[in-house]
């Protein structure tokens, strides 16, 4: 070689990852409005509806108006949603413009993809959760019995459909399989995970059901952190949790590492 | 010396379809190396492989020494490679663009060069415009600026002058030959062998996925040896002249010669034939005829192997 300026580059793997991660957060950022706000509004258009047909009619937990009931589990919905539309719709619209090639030539490792995708969409997650929650505290502020439990049922719940969205995003093809997946497997578990009723109130079969779904687990668990009560102990929401989060990550973690649909 | 790129007997099979054969490479760091081929040659699959983006069938590729699998780290930081698909990402601007993927090869802090890299692309101007409010051609400058802000030693460009105006071509080149000039590894692909010619010292010629010519471009026209001697003529040449003729259309006659003294011995015998000669051209065989005459000599089932590297 001829040149000191050929001579190779030192190269950080933090910034590289702290890159990555930081393009994915303002990717979602940069577009707020629909990414952000849209959402929002959203979950309080479910409040202001269900929330004031349904407050006199239902107490779900002793002490606890319905409305107040409502408001976490919407927050997690809002949470979960958003967690799965950021990691998912990054990665199909990259691949379907072409642009996941300054992904996949840089030297990132599936365990760097991974974790930037991920964290962004917990943070997107977070950041419309927390929305979600400002708004909907004008309409009954509720309790903080465990505000640590709040706080680890947002990350895992977020983690977990960051995991989904990644699977899901790098699955897809196409915008209609995602949407597919979007509609036909997160909206049902999410609808029918107890968001705006307690699975105690169901037929004994539909409980069944509604205990074999995550969701359930982490809007259970999230809401004990409100009102320190629930259909199950936190502990068992926090352990089903841990299992689903391995579970989405190693499936996510093992298509990266295959270049599963990304390096033919 | 390590190659700046090892291609290791690579094949890459889809289902049936085989896109590389067997392929054996080997580029010197410091090369101007032209890869060319007709469309579906295996040009991009092999590029991809070197870029890590397709994952070969068999064999191994190695980039100043670092395998693309086992070491890819290494391996990808030592490369840049500017895609054929003219694409982009729509959320940020020019120079967002460019940090984000410094920041993905780990460097933090390399404005300066990243402010070289615009400008000697022509796109200082264009900092801060959004990459969709773009034009085609300041998108592939783009294209190139991302693949070079790593500064890597090795740089493979895939057809980057695809559709592209003159002037671009031009800064373009000229960036590039600087580069190459100050140690840069170079491997182009492109439609324009005119360009090939001009800027590549040695070239790879592949067919149905195969390498079929692998030599110093001037070995390679001089396997065109000698002139071309085109001519009107206004009887019928001796047959001792028409034994040269590789071409006749429209009353032109064109003949390959061995030597230009030969030029002399032809007009000599036209003339004792009483054939008279008009419009008379000599020229030399260019990229474009060594490459049309090999496309369609190979047999893809008999690959003619070049001077190995």
């Amino acid at each position: 070689m001829r040149d000191a300026a050929v001579l190779p580059v030192v190269s950080s793997r933090s910034v590289a990852f702290r890159t990555l991660l930081t393009k994915e957060v303002l990717r979602f950022w940069k577009v707020s409005f629909q990414t952000v706000a849209a959402p929002v509004l959203t979950a309080v258009l479910y409040l202001l509806v269900f929330g004031q047909v349904l407050k006199d009619r239902v107490e779900v937990f002793p002490g606890v108006s319905y409305v107040a009931f409502l408001i976490p589990g919407l927050v997690m919905m809002s949470v979960l949603q958003n967690a799965f539309a950021n990691s998912s719709s990054s990665l199909i619209q990259s691949k379907i413009m072409g642009s996941l090639v300054f992904v996949l030539l840089p030297p990132f490792s599936h365990w760097q993809i991974f974790g930037a995708y991920v964290l962004a969409s917990v943070v997107r997650g977070l950041v419309v959760g927390l929305g979600v929650f400002v708004v909907a505290v004008w309409f009954g502020p509720p309790a903080f019995e465990a505000p640590g439990w709040i706080l680890v049922f947002a990350l895992t719940g977020s983690a977990m459909l960051g995991a989904l969205g990644v699977i899901a995003g790098i699955w897809s093809d196409k915008f209609d399989q995602l949407a597919a997946f979007q509609n036909f497997v997160v909206m049902p578990a999410t609808f029918l995970s107890g968001v705006f009723y307690s699975v105690k109130g169901l037929p004994a079969f539909w409980q069944a059901v509604s205990h074999l779904n995550p969701f359930f687990y982490v809007i259970d668990g999230f809401r004990y952190g409100f009102f320190a009560q629930s259909d199950v102990s936190p502990w068992v929401s926090l352990a089903v949790m841990a299992v689903a989060v391995a579970i989405t990550a190693t499936v996510a973690l093992s298509l990266l590492a295959r270049g599963y649909k990304m390096r033919h | 010396m390590t190659a700046a790129i090892q291609v290791n007997s690579v094949s890459k099979r889809y289902g049936s379809l085989v896109a590389l054969d067997r392929v054996d490479l080997a580029v010197e760091p410091g090369e101007f190396f032209g890869l060319l081929g007709p469309n579906g040659a295996g040009k991009t699959t092999l590029i991809s492989i070197i870029a890590g983006l397709v994952r070969a069938s068999s064999g191994a590729v190695a980039i100043m020494g670092h395998d693309v699998v086992d070491d890819f780290r290494a391996a990808r930081l030592s490369v840049g490679v500017v895609p054929q698909e003219l694409t982009f990402d729509p959320f940020f601007t020019v120079r967002e663009t460019l940090t984000f993927q410094s920041g993905y090869f780990g460097l933090a802090g390399n404005d300066a060069w990243i402010d070289e890299v615009l400008e000697n692309l022509g796109l200082a101007t264009r900092s801060n415009t959004n990459t969709r409010a773009l034009s085609g051609g300041m998108k592939r400058r783009l294209l190139v600026a991302q693949a070079l802000v790593h500064k890597p030693p090795v740089i493979v460009l895939d057809e980057p002058t695809a559709g592209v105006d003159v002037e671009l071509r031009q800064t373009l080149w000229n960036f590039i030959r600087r580069l190459n000039r100050e140690g840069h590894t170079i491997v182009l692909t492109t439609h324009y062998l005119e360009e090939a010619q001009a800027l590549c010292g040695r070239i790879a010629m592949l067919k149905a996925g195969r390498v079929i010519a692998l030599d110093t471009t001037r070995a390679l026209l001089g396997r065109l040896a000698g002139l071309q001697l085109t001519m009107r003529p206004g009887g019928t040449p001796p047959a001792s002249v028409l034994a040269h003729r590789i071409d006749e259309r429209d009353g032109l006659l064109t003949l390959r010669l061995a030597h230009s003294d030969e030029v002399a011995r032809v007009l000599a015998e036209c003339a004792a034939a009483g054939c008279a000669v008009h419009d008379l051209e000599v020229g030399r065989a260019d990229l474009e005829d060594v490459f049309l005459q090999l496309m369609a000599d190979q047999p893809a089932a008999d690959p003619l192997r070049g001077v190995a590297a």
